[in-house]
């Protein structure tokens, strides 16, 4: 019915690397509909990107097709070259990228910015071009437009320069849209509403759009048709609902179970198979501490200003048991980081107090707390497992570190044990022990992090966003894991995270922030079904939901 | 918020101004001691002759006041800084401040040529280099660099003369920033190459540009290296980052992906570096300035360093000091004016 516009047959490519060549893509071969939005899902390393960029001509230089055709309205992109080729960048295709901040040219007024794309194709005069641009911003709903014509990107938020970004793709109308990770880093409200907008102008302009996505939630809302890919290959191409109802390939099953939804649990993260390579140890439910035990931890009155004035987190108070766990979330400059950077004693606070276990850190200088008793009782796992770790230290050290400056242990077979000990705790090879940071992947780094923050046996354990930056697959493991410590171990687990799904499976009760004040708390799975405040409503709505088979059911 | 971009730079300007002024102070007082603790006594240099009696060589001391204590002297010497003067050099018998006055235009002259001969060859090699990596344009430019940091400037400034005045007769006679023949235009900016045009007598401009091009080239092969590898490097960072992707992306001509989008972003840093260059030519071009006999401060201070001139070496020190204050602002002035950012932090 309607009309093919781009055809990918068996496309190679491959990069050139130190190592000899590495293939990235390795024969794939899809298809693209005039006017429909494909999504190409796959965790990192797949070559999804790699497609996506191979399509645009915008490969590294190191990158370079080695077989295959990519077909766009029957010319073979592959093969042009100059003015043919850049009358299609733009023109009949562009992208959108991720990190839309980085992605403008951070000198360069935006209004700029869109007109040159506008001049690159259209023989018109300046002015009119940046009457265009003007015309562009308001299409892509940016408050104000004429003032905004020469802000910088660094005068604007995130979801605004993704605005931008979006406007300075569709300048040219062109045909084809590829937007590689378009959302990813953003908050879930902003994600919503980016999302929402790149799909009301693709369908009004009868653009064809291909969404590069890690995330299964987020293609599932917004295609129709979804490939699966997996090291280079399409694994398996089908609609949403069939994709989430029968997986056919091994790979989507595992990576539709690793994809928390609204009702899945923990245990239900991993496929049958893989749960039982590692339910070696039977979780025992957690025992209800005693009634009138004092808290672990008590928050009172916690504030903190910087030097601009206004207050970052103000007037923040909360209990924590022993063994507990409380998720803390929020978007982007609600003030969460800054607040378990607080009690984890790395800040300090302006005002108010931090009782842990009837004693008062908040007033020891942060400065000074290293030295302090309670250190090793309190500690901490880092958003971004690479940035996180020395890069010259060896795991082994990594682990052994807080042992020998927390616990006074020496160098020797007890240190040795011990490592391992953490280690095993946290599912990580042995043998992997004296490698450095940059041989480990990114699951491996995240459990050295983990270890080095259980070695000294913390009673809280505070994690900021420590999946971020994870692929959902190994997100599941490190949850499990997560899960596990507090059970065996009764670590209470303070969790600050954007993503809403994860807080929900993992945390007992939940905390709301926004604009460092505490608009809602209270039991995790009440909070999210009944939210009782509208931002807390809208934060939950934003979550791009993946259907289960049971509601899918209903709908029919 | 763009607006208030130029009047943001302008104020952290002022306060940059106001912040250095204890450095200066510091950098006074430290030259003054040092000037002490040097061996050598000046009475005895400025006495009459080698048989001076010793009424006579205290006589000198007494008047040029050495006879009295050092925190002494510091107060006099402040006191007499605080008034604008700068004591008298014993070597020319003129006020320090009329022999600065009269030659650091020269110096000045000089000094920006150079640089900006430096910069209008580095600019371009650096691009060319990150345009083509690993390429034999890139080597070759490295080659050259290479070659410009090892030479010394009185090496690459005698072969200079050695081919374009001895060998190939272009250049005039390599002594002073003019002909003693030709009549000097009246002073305005004290730079020859300007003043001569201001009184619209070209022959006279053109003589004193070809008096200028030798010293000054010399001087800009020893500084087009570091300015060439830092136009590289951020030129190589620039055309790898994303935004230049975006503007790919979107198809805009070569051109302007490689002027307007990477290349100014990468002239961020050669801009700070350009101003540190400019600063460390402005005192070490000593040598290209006695090779030249060129009359610039360089080579006023290095004569009275010789003969223990105290006041000529502390008031050169105190020029370089506020100069080296003033091209800091000005390259701030440059980054504020050049990159949106800077205004905000």
């Amino acid at each position: 019915m309607s009309e093919e516009l781009l055809r990918i047959d068996d496309l190679h490519v491959a990069f050139s690397t130190r190592r000899g060549m590495v293939e990235a893509v390795r024969g794939v071969t899809l298809t693209v509909q005039a006017g429909e939005m494909l999504g190409l899902v796959g965790e990192s390393g797949s070559g999804k990107s790699v497609t996506g960029f191979a399509t645009t001509r915008l490969l590294d230089a190191a990158g370079r097709v080695t077989g295959g055709k990519i077909l766009f309205r029957g010319r073979d992109v592959t093969k042009l070259r100059g003015d043919d080729l850049r009358q299609l960048q733009g023109a009949a295709m562009s992208m959108i990228f991720q990190n839309p901040r980085s992605a403008l040219n951070p000198i360069r007024a935006i209004g700029l910015q869109i007109a040159d794309a506008i001049l690159t194709h259209k023989r018109i005069s300046k002015e009119a071009a940046r009457a265009e641009a003007l015309e562009l911003l308001r299409a892509v709903q940016i408050r104000d437009p004429e003032a905004r014509m020469n802000a910088y990107p660094h005068e604007l938020s995130g979801g605004m320069c993704q605005r931008v970004m979006i406007a300075i793709a569709i300048s040219c109308n062109p045909a084809l849209l590829i937007a590689d990770e378009p959302t990813t880093g953003l908050d879930v409200t902003t994600q919503k509403v980016v999302m929402d907008l790149l799909a009301d102008i693709a369908a009004a302009r009868g653009m064809a759009t291909i969404l590069i996505t890690h995330d299964l939630g987020l293609a599932a809302r917004y295609c129709r048709r979804i490939a699966v890919m997996e090291r280079g290959r399409i694994v398996e191409e089908a609609s949403p609902r069939t994709l989430f109802s029968a997986p056919k390939h091994s790979y989507t099953k595992r990576l539709v179970a690793a994809s928390p939804t609204a009702t899945s649990r923990i245990e239900d993260l991993v496929t049958r198979e893989e749960r039982e390579r590692y339910a070696t140890v039977v979780s025992r439910p957690r025992q209800e501490p005693a009634h009138g035990t004092p808290p672990l931890l008590e928050v009172r009155k916690l504030a903190k200003r910087f030097d601009q004035g206004s207050a970052a987190v103000a007037d923040f108070s909360m209990t924590m048991a022993g063994g507990e766990s409380v998720g803390l979330v929020g978007e982007s400059g609600s003030g969460k980081s800054t607040t378990s950077r607080m009690i984890c004693r790395l800040i300090d606070p302006s005002e108010g107090d931090i009782v842990f276990d009837g004693q008062s850190i908040g007033h020891v200088a942060s400065r000074d707390f290293h030295r302090s008793p309670l250190r090793k009782d309190i500690q901490m796992v880092f958003q971004d497992p690479n940035e996180s770790l020395n890069p010259r230290f060896t795991a082994f050290d990594c682990i052994a570190h807080p042992l020998m400056r927390l616990d006074g242990m020496r160098a020797g077979d007890a240190l040795r044990k011990r490592v391992e000990e953490c280690a095993e705790r946290v599912g990580l090879p042995l043998d992997l022990l004296p490698r450095f940071p940059h041989q480990l992947s990114g699951g491996q780094k995240a459990r050295v992090g983990i270890a080095r923050a259980v070695a000294c046996r913390p009673r809280l354990l505070v994690l900021d966003e420590p999946t971020a930056a994870l692929d959902v697959s190994v997100q599941a493991v490190v949850l499990q894991l997560l899960d596990r410590l507090r059970r065996d171990d009764d670590i209470a687990l303070l969790f600050v995270s954007h993503d809403l799904n994860v807080v929900r499976m993992l945390c007992d009760r939940t905390i709301v922030l926004r604009n460092g004040g505490i608009v809602e708390q209270g039991e995790s799975r009440s909070l999210f079904d009944n939210p009782k405040t509208d931002y807390t409503r809208k934060l939950v709505e934003a979550i791009p939901h993946i259907e289960t088979g049971e509601v899918l059911a209903a709908a029919l | 918020m763009v607006m208030t971009g130029l009047g943001a730079t302008m104020v952290r300007a002022g306060r940059r101004l106001l912040s250095s002024l204890p450095a200066l102070f510091g950098v006074l007082v430290f030259t003054f001691l040092l000037m002490r603790v040097l061996p050598g006594d000046p009475a005895v240099f400025f006495a009459s002759g080698p048989n001076a009696g010793k009424e006579e060589i205290e006589q000198i001391r007494k008047q040029m006041g050495l006879n009295k204590s050092v925190p002494e002297q510091l107060v006099f010497y402040l006191s007499d800084i605080g008034r604008g003067n700068l004591g008298r050099s014993m070597m020319t018998g003129q006020p320090v401040l009329k022999d600065l006055r009269e030659r650091l235009p020269a110096s000045l002259e000089l000094t920006l040529t150079a640089l900006l001969i430096a910069l209008i060859a580095a600019v371009p090699l650096g691009v060319v280099a990150a345009l083509r990596p690993g390429s034999i344009i890139d080597h070759g430019v490295r080659l050259f660099c290479a070659l410009g940091v090892c030479v010394p400037t009185f090496v690459s400034g005698l072969l200079l003369i050695y081919v374009f005045y001895y060998l190939l007769g272009l250049a005039p006679d390599p002594t002073g920033r003019i002909d003693v023949f030709t009549s000097l235009p009246p002073q305005r900016t004290g730079f020859l190459s300007i003043d001569f045009l201001l009184a619209g007598d070209f022959e006279g401009w053109w003589a004193a540009c070809k008096q200028l091009a030798l010293p000054a080239v010399s001087m800009a092969l020893f500084v087009i290296a570091p300015l060439a590898r830092i136009t590289r490097a951020s030129m190589l960072v620039s055309l790898g980052s994303d935004f230049v992707r975006t503007a790919r992306s979107v198809g805009l001509s070569w051109g302007k992906v490689v002027v307007t989008y990477a290349l100014r972003n990468a002239i961020l840093p050669v801009i700070t570096i350009a101003g540190i260059v400019f600063s460390t030519m402005l005192g070490a071009n000593v040598l290209v300035e006695k090779v030249f006999s060129w009359p610039g401060v360089a080579s006023y201070a290095l004569d009275a360093l010789l003969s223990s001139d105290y006041a000529p070496v502390q008031g050169f020190v105190l020029l370089m000091a506020s100069l080296f204050v003033l091209v800091n602002l000005v390259v701030d002035i440059c980054y504020g004016i050049a990159d949106p950012r800077v205004s905000i932090g």
